[in-house]
């Protein structure tokens, strides 16, 4: 929970990780491959405020301690949404698995949400890891990182069969959200591996399903935008567009959130710290505090005020995984339906 | 910033060829965007250049590019006799600087892993240009009243010359689109049709948030470079 001026934020964050990227846990002959990983998101660390900046070796392997400490005692967080990423080819425990976000987090009820995940390229045996991990930790949502190597292959996209197979059974399974994350590579490696495209497809094929794309597409943010604006069931998560760029370039942050706020929607627009990589004290703290510039260049955004602020910050979410949310935190009728789908249709194009 | 050990005229000239090669989604030359970390002439005409980008697993296909388009800069310097570029602190580095030396394409250096050269790939990331392009040079227009259906009717000879102008035209030309005084304005990237009645707002609006995408992932590409290298900050 996060009051300023006498209002009440109920904070969910959307994407955040418990990982173990220290030396121990690298696979023999993929070192630098796992230590490439790991320098990556440090620098990343680096966008954000230097006095929230640690060193490597606290970055590799953070404990139990730090996460509760950073995250609910100093962080406002209310309820955190592990994002899962496994990267089992660099990581011989994983990245940061669905198992290891679990234990850690049963010993702190009513705090967690636990997404799990899967890869289309794991045919029978992913199926049933995905059921039993579903049935396991109470999964409603799974995140997906497209450029995951798995065995000599370098990602794939959601539009592969194997992949609209997969998307079937979670939704049998109960699965209501998709997160999808798009990295650097994918099959094939001349294809441009962030478009978002294949999200438009299988957003119109499963329309039960929602589908938050992580870091708002970035580097692809006006493809981003303009699927969004057609796709009801295609949410924004924040992750990075906050931490990346809030602190670092705070005028391209404006026109960001500016875009996202005409073509996205506020009611579809969800805080994400992406922590370990930035803390999300000081991203709570700042968004609350943010505004667009009131200069010409910003003048034809949509505005937002502190009941857009309470819907991002954790309102929206919460409505996507059935969070309750104490009657102190809701917002006036007027304000909108928080997570609300119809919020996208400014755009249409035949 | 500018790139160190440039010792010779024979490598001013060699930088000023590379500085003619852009990181084709940030549309920037390398130079200016600091991924030349080194560029050097022998006397008996051998280029060499090291390259470096913000991240270990930046794209392979885009690293690529800008490798292959540095070989080819280099080779066509007046007095370079051959050239060798590298590509340091990358995933696929060994890859892409062995395919490039071979010359054996996009395809080549990633067997099995590519079906296709990179001509597609480079001419999306053109249109983005000039849509972003359209933006930086429509934008000075309307903030002195032109009226956006205005726009329309408009030719490139119709604008006053700017820095932005001359690189939108450049743009349009690479790929083949009308980019002469009296081709319109607003036109559609891939066609080359001037912009339906009635579809500038949404033209615009799209061009608006292509330059912002350009510009937010400069800008964490710039501090990503910049938290890797730190030695760039004192340079600049």
């Amino acid at each position: 929970m996060y009051e300023k001026n006498g209002e009440k934020y109920f904070i969910v964050d959307t994407h955040l990780h418990y990982w173990n990227a220290a030396p121990d846990n690298w696979v023999p002959g993929q070192e630098q491959y796992a230590k490439g990983w790991i320098e990556c998101f440090h620098a990343y660390q680096g966008l954000g405020p230097k006095e929230t900046h640690w060193s490597i070796e606290h970055f590799e392997k953070y404990s139990e301690d730090d996460l509760m400490k950073d995250v609910f005692e100093d962080g406002y967080v209310d309820v955190a949404i592990f994002q899962p990423t496994y990267l089992k080819e660099w990581y011989k425990e994983g990245f940061n698995t669905t198992e290891r976000n679990a234990l850690m987090g049963e010993k702190h009820p009513g705090k967690f949400v636990y997404n799990t995940r899967f890869d289309p390229r794991d045919g029978d045996v992913g199926i049933e890891e995905l059921k039993r991990n579903v049935e396991r930790f109470g999964s409603k949502g799974v995140k997906l990182y497209t450029a995951e190597w798995n065995a000599g292959s370098r990602g794939y996209k959601l539009t592969d069969p194997a992949a609209y197979r997969y998307m079937e059974v979670a939704q049998s399974l109960g699965i209501k959200n998709i997160h999808v994350h798009k990295g650097p590579t994918i099959w094939p490696l001349d294809k441009d591996a962030f478009d978002v495209s294949d999200v438009d497809h299988v957003a119109t094929d499963f329309p039960e399903l929602n589908f938050i794309v992580e870091h708002v597409g970035l580097p692809r943010i006006e493809d981003f935008c303009f699927m969004a604006t057609q796709e009801p069931n295609v949410y924004a998560g924040l992750a990075v567009a906050i931490g990346g760029l809030m602190h670092a370039r705070p005028r391209f942050f404006a026109k960001v959130m500016g875009e996202l706020l005409f073509w996205v929607g506020e009611d579809k627009m969800m805080f994400g710290s992406d922590y370990a990589i930035w803390e999300p004290k000081w991203q709570v703290e700042g968004f609350v505090d943010w505004q667009l510039p009131d200069t010409e260049e910003f003048s034809d955004y949509p505005r937002v005020n502190t009941a857009s602020k309470k819907k991002m910050l954790g309102l929206n979410a919460a409505r996507l995984y059935d969070i309750e949310v104490p009657a102190e935190f809701l917002i006036p009728a007027q304000a909108g339906i928080p997570g609300d789908r119809e919020d996208a249709q400014l755009v249409t194009e035949s | 910033m500018t790139a160190q050990a440039v010792v010779s005229p024979l490598a001013d000239a060699a930088l000023a060829a590379l500085a003619s090669v852009r990181d084709p989604e940030l549309d920037e030359p390398i130079t200016t965007l600091g991924f030349v970390a080194s560029c050097t002439v022998s006397d008996d005409g051998q280029a060499r250049v090291r390259l470096r980008l913000p991240t270990y697993f930046c794209a392979p296909n885009f690293a690529f590019l800008m490798v292959a388009d540095a070989y080819d800069a280099l080779t066509g310097t007046p007095g370079v006799r051959c050239a060798e570029v590298v590509l340091e602190d990358h995933f696929a580095g060994e890859a892409i600087n062995a395919g490039v030396a071979a010359q054996a394409g996009f395809v080549g250096s990633f067997r099995g892993e590519a079906v296709a050269e990179l001509d597609e790939l480079r001419a999306a990331f053109l249109r983005k240009a000039v849509l972003a392009g359209t933006d930086l040079v429509c934008r000075p227009l309307l903030a002195d009243g032109t009226a956006q259906e205005e726009l329309r009717e408009m030719t490139l000879g119709d604008v006053p010359s700017s820095a932005e102008l001359t690189r939108l035209r450049r743009r349009r030309a690479e790929l083949g689109l009308p980019a002469g005084d009296d081709a319109p304005l607003l036109i559609d990237p891939v066609t080359g049709e001037r912009v339906a009645a009635g579809a500038v707002p949404l033209h615009l609006r799209r061009a608006r948030v292509t330059q912002t995408g350009i510009e937010a992932n400069t800008s964490i590409c710039s501090g990503m470079l910049a938290r890797r290298y730190p030695e760039i900050r004192r340079n600049e």
